[in-house]
């Protein structure tokens, strides 16, 4: 299920393999990992996280922590300069800002094609795309191309098609970024609702506190140049039931966020 | 830079009221998109510009200012043009310059695509021959028309050698371009959905280069249409059939400006129909397909 993928000699790491306290088994380990483009200033450095199956990461970072990064790392777009990771050895999907959908393509067509891809036949291709338009509830516009879709639908069905990858680890960069304020409220239900039903694991890369903590049930700290898990909060079922819990952990983050900010003033 | 701190986003809303929220939202937001049936004007203003033109060529030709078998006018090649028909020299002329045409169109499809696509993909191919084949883009084909004949003799080898060189590289840089104009972000897609090399040519390249595509199939038919007509004006006799530029030819040997026009008014309405009836329709669908035509005057 999982490789180990070093760059440098292989750290001991006995403890990050270690299962959490629910007794779930780590999914992405991160040890020391760093990178930087040629000679500039290293954009990562010293990244440690350990990820745990069936967990949803928040990770919370201002312009330039190399959040995307780290991502392209983990998904094996983009190899580590230094330090370990340990990923599962399918990939992952990925989902991004814009849907990077094809246009000569149907909403049904897209799933079906990472379907396809996949090595899955035709009969059950149709079968499971069916299955998951209707989990983003997009069961009528799967006939629709792209253009014809509003910023949100085109999110869900590129949600659908990183679904339709069966990948356990689903990789998240800004995704909801550029939808109005409406839409986001109601792809945070949806995507916390998919979440559950299907058991993924998926690291939710983004800016904004709220989303983090509305979302995550941990959030960590990315500091900017190089980027660096500084800090990490746990978020439980009373942060996203309770305004004023929510409010305290909101703002605790945020102060945090703007020290870290300040730093490069 | 991190936001003010507002109120903090909270779950709200049972299952049921977020179907019923996003149900609403998806038809606020999308649009209904409109099929209309024949538009008329489509046919009409073409139509219209026509007979203009044709008025300001009658009106030039009734102030007499030049000879009239130097400058016909529409009726007296309307009426050249009615005696090739009842002679049957039209249909043939059109019958075999379209058969040439569109056989040798055909096979420099064939042979252009794989070339083209090869040339997209390998780096090293397409920095050594990418050159080469624009220069021969643009070299007029016509400059191959002595070349072939000392090759292959006045027979229909000249014809479509001289077509191919018109042809193939246009429509391999057509196919190129296409390529070049792909969005990263589709190939990046497609890595990450796990595509081979071969399912990514397949499945994401040609798809999404289709529009350069075509575009270069378009210049390609041009290509090959005019070389076509170039290689019979200066080529004839031999096994050579008698096809539209064979036609003209004659025409100006035997000093008929009625059929010399004719000539030129059935290649030019060949040109058009080939635009109308295959080219036109193709492009509207595939730009429609993929929402780029709203806004477009076409």
């Amino acid at each position: 299920m999982t490789e180990l993928l070093t760059a440098e000699p292989a750290i001991e790491s006995a403890s990050a393999l270690e299962a959490d306290d629910g007794g779930r088994a780590p999914a992405v380990v991160l040890e020391n990992l760093g990178k930087r483009f040629g000679d500039g200033a290293p954009v990562l450095e010293n990244v440690n996280a350990v990820i745990h199956q069936g967990e949803f990461v928040a990770l919370l970072g201002a312009s330039g922590c190399g959040k995307s990064t780290l991502l392209n790392i983990i998904s094996g777009l983009d190899v580590p300069t230094s330090g370990a990771l340990e990923v599962p050895a399918d990939g992952a999907a990925f989902m991004f800002q814009d849907s990077s959908l094809f246009p000569w393509l149907s909403a049904r067509g897209n799933i079906e094609l990472a379907l396809k891809l996949r090595g899955v036949g035709r009969v059950e291709r149709k079968l499971r795309a069916t299955e998951l338009l209707e989990l983003v509830n997009l069961g009528q516009a799967a006939a629709k191309r792209p253009h014809e879709l509003s910023g949100g639908m085109r999110q869900r069905v590129a949600l659908a098609r990183a679904l339709a990858q069966e990948r356990p680890l689903l990789l998240m960069d800004e995704p909801f970024a550029a939808l109005d304020a409406i839409t986001r409220d109601l792809l945070h239900n949806e995507l916390e609702r998919v979440w559950r039903e299907t058991g993924r694991t998926i690291i939710f890369v983004t800016h904004n506190v709220r989303e983090a903590v509305r979302l995550g049930q941990r959030v960590l700290l990315l500091s900017s140049k190089p980027g660096r898990v500084v800090a990490e909060w746990d978020v439980s079922e009373e942060h996203r039931t309770n305004a004023g819990a929510a409010g305290k952990l909101t703002g605790d983050i945020t102060d945090r966020l703007r020290e870290e900010i300040r730093r490069h003033a | 830079m991190p936001e003010t701190i507002t109120s903090p986003l909270l779950k709200n809303g049972s299952a049921d009221e977020m179907r019923s929220l996003e149900a609403g939202l998806d038809s606020l937001q999308s649009e209904a998109v409109e099929r209309r049936g024949v538009d008329w004007s489509r046919l009409l203003l073409p139509l219209a510009a026509f007979v203009v033109l044709l008025l300001a060529w009658q009106f030039y030709v009734s102030l007499g200012l030049r000879r009239r078998d130097l400058v016909p006018g529409p009726l007296d090649v309307l009426g050249s043009l009615g005696t090739l028909w009842q002679e049957g020299n039209a249909q043939e002329a059109v019958w075999t310059s379209l058969q040439r045409g569109i056989t040798g169109f055909t096979i420099s499809i064939v042979v252009a695509t794989p070339i083209g696509l090869l040339f997209s993909q390998v780096r090293l191919l397409r920095r050594a021959f990418g050159p080469l084949i624009s220069g021969l883009q643009v070299l007029p084909s016509v400059a191959w028309v002595p070349a072939a004949i000392i090759w292959f003799g006045l027979t229909d080898a000249t014809v479509y050698f001289v077509m191919f060189m018109g042809a193939i590289p246009s429509i391999i840089n057509g196919l190129i371009a296409g390529v070049d104009q792909i969005p990263p972000q589709y190939r990046r897609m497609g890595q990450i959905l796990g595509a081979s090399r071969w399912e990514m040519a397949v499945n994401v390249v040609l798809p999404a280069a289709l529009p350069g595509y075509v575009g270069g199939l378009k210049q390609g038919w041009a290509f090959s249409w005019r070389s076509l007509m170039a290689a019979e004006i200066i080529a004839m006799g031999g096994s050579l059939g008698f096809g539209l530029g064979s036609l003209l030819e004659q025409g100006r040997q035997l000093s008929d400006m009625g059929i010399v026009m004719s000539a030129i008014l059935i290649i030019l309405f060949v040109g058009i129909a080939v635009e109308l009836l295959v080219f036109a329709p193709v492009e509207k669908r595939l730009l429609r397909g993929r929402g780029l035509l709203a806004g477009s005057t076409r």
